[in-house]
């Protein structure tokens, strides 16, 4: 009896039309998928992509070399050398970041103590030469100084959470 | 002379009449196909290039006509590019018997509905000379299973066609659409309508289009028969697939769902209005109604094994249409369809 009514079933397609009317109603469902370059999600403050050094207000580097990014980098993204200025305060000499080497995990904005180094929440760059994948000091405090509102304005938004 | 020329002219016009449309159908065929499946998965389909991406088809057919003619080591030279035109000139030649309208039909001849069934049948011919002209282990099994599986098909498909020619009486494609005329209860899905699916369904399985497309089954044979061919030669096999689809969905609309006929054809209110008239109009809506299932078909079903199918042709579609051409008879001789 049950090969009877499965061996009817299967004759009239009822399967298949099932499935058909599934593929059906997908076909008139709204699409979620955004038309990229002009289209865009919207994007945490917490996101984590390129990186920046910032200033503070005055125009002085907030980074006083004090290498912790360095020791908490995990894939050793980071290489800082230092001196002492003559008013006694540690600067950076030098401040690389490579970008291949980087995982944007985020450790160093954690464990920056004067919220120098930050990742801002720019994801499109490129590099078009060998060696450009390493970003030195002039570079991070030039991105600092381009987005410095949009920075400033994803940590206050995360403040309130931290 | 003078009248020979202008003969040979009007023959040459006749045949671009037929083959730029279908040409061009097949280009947005294919845009179709994409931006359907696409929306089937949740996707949207090539919208970049032209507006809505109408364009797309024709970036693709410039991209395929620059690509270069690869033909491999050992493969018969000769055979190889001659395939893909022995594959495309049937689809396009049965196009001739088309009718679209009751005066719009290239040749009108009283064999319609065998030039037919001998044209898509050709088909093959280009598909498994080209398997075998590749000299590849894929290229010959593509070939091969799409000769077996369009050998079966063929008789199904063949079968079917024998109830409409019962209870048409006639083997003029004209005749047969004229045959239908009433209103959509006297087209012949109805009392055919087994038949129907299965000539539909044979004609997806013939075209080697899925769920039966195991003839190009990539994940077994990489692409089957066309494993080997690149650039325009390519190019001419996908142009003779999608040729055929449309072939078998128009005769579908032809054969079962009243050609140009309209489903309105007898309403007293709509008699002299364009949903009242028959027209090309409802020809063309038919036929991409059974394109847009083929389409449908590809982005629901999975893909059948190979046995599956074999066993589904001989074992299920030709009882089934032996069984029904009999009730076909039967109709006939009673008087309720047909005659």
């Amino acid at each position: 009896m049950q090969a009877v009514s499965r061996y009817l079933k299967s004759l009239m397609l009822l399967e298949l039309l099932q499935g058909l009317n599934l593929t059906f109603r997908y076909w008139r469902a709204p699409k979620e998928t955004l038309n990229y370059p002009e289209e865009k999600s919207p994007k945490s403050a917490r996101f984590r992509g390129l990186h920046a050094l910032r200033r503070y207000p005055n125009g002085e580097e907030r980074c006083i070399a004090c290498k912790l990014c360095e020791a908490v980098c995990p894939a050793l993204a980071i290489t800082i050398d230092s001196h002492q200025r003559d008013d006694g305060t540690r600067r950076t000499t030098r401040y690389d970041i490579d970008l291949f080497k980087c995982i944007y995990c985020g450790f160093c904005e954690e464990s920056c103590p004067v919220d120098s180094i930050v990742e801002t929440d720019i994801s499109e760059y490129h590099f078009e030469n060998r060696g450009e994948n390493i970003v030195d000091k002039q570079q991070l405090l030039a991105i600092g100084d381009r987005y410095e509102e949009r920075i400033a304005a994803a940590r206050q938004q995360d403040a309130a959470y931290r | 002379m003078i009248d020979q020329l202008i003969t040979l002219l009007w023959t040459v016009v006749k045949i671009l009449a037929i083959v730029i449309p279908v040409t061009v159908s097949v280009a947005y065929f294919t845009y179709f196909e994409r931006k359907v499946i696409g929306h089937m998965q949740s996707r949207r389909g090539p919208n970049q290039i032209g507006p809505l991406g109408l364009l797309q088809p024709f970036a693709d057919v410039a991209k395929m006509l620059f690509k270069e003619i690869i033909i491999p080591t050992n493969a018969s030279r000769f055979l190889f590019l001659l395939a893909p035109i022995l594959a495309l000139a049937p689809a396009l030649a049965a196009w001739a018997v088309v009718p679209f309208d009751d005066w719009l039909v290239l040749a009108d001849i009283d064999a319609g509905l065998l030039f037919v069934l001998a044209m898509t049948s050709m088909g093959v011919y280009g598909i498994l000379i080209g398997g075998w002209a590749s000299n590849s282990k894929y290229a010959l099994l593509g070939g091969l299973r799409s000769a077996a599986q369009t050998v079966s098909y063929e008789i199904a498909m063949g079968f079917a066609l024998v109830g409409v020619i019962v209870l048409s009486g006639t083997l003029n494609m004209t005749g047969i659409v004229e045959q239908q005329s009433g209103s959509v209860l006297s087209w012949f899905w109805l009392p055919l309508f087994p038949l129907f699916v299965i000539y539909f369904i044979s004609g997806v399985a013939e075209t080697n289009r899925a769920p039966f497309d195991v003839a190009e089954g990539e994940s077994e044979i990489v692409a089957g028969f066309h494993t080997e061919y690149s650039g325009s030669a390519f190019a001419v096999f996908f142009l003779a697939e999608y040729a055929n689809m449309i072939l078998i969905s128009a005769l579908c609309a032809i054969l079962f769902m009243g050609g140009w006929l309209s489903p309105f054809q007898g309403i007293p209110v709509l008699g002299d209005t364009l949903l009242g008239e028959g027209g090309v109009h409802w020809f063309l809506l038919k036929t991409v109604f059974f394109c847009f299932c083929y389409l449908w078909f590809r982005a629901t079903f999975p893909r059948y094994r190979y046995d599956q199918i074999m066993r589904l042709g001989w074992k299920v579609f030709i009882p089934i249409t032996i069984v029904w051409i009999m009730v076909a008879g039967l109709f006939r001789v009673m008087g309720w369809y047909g005659g």
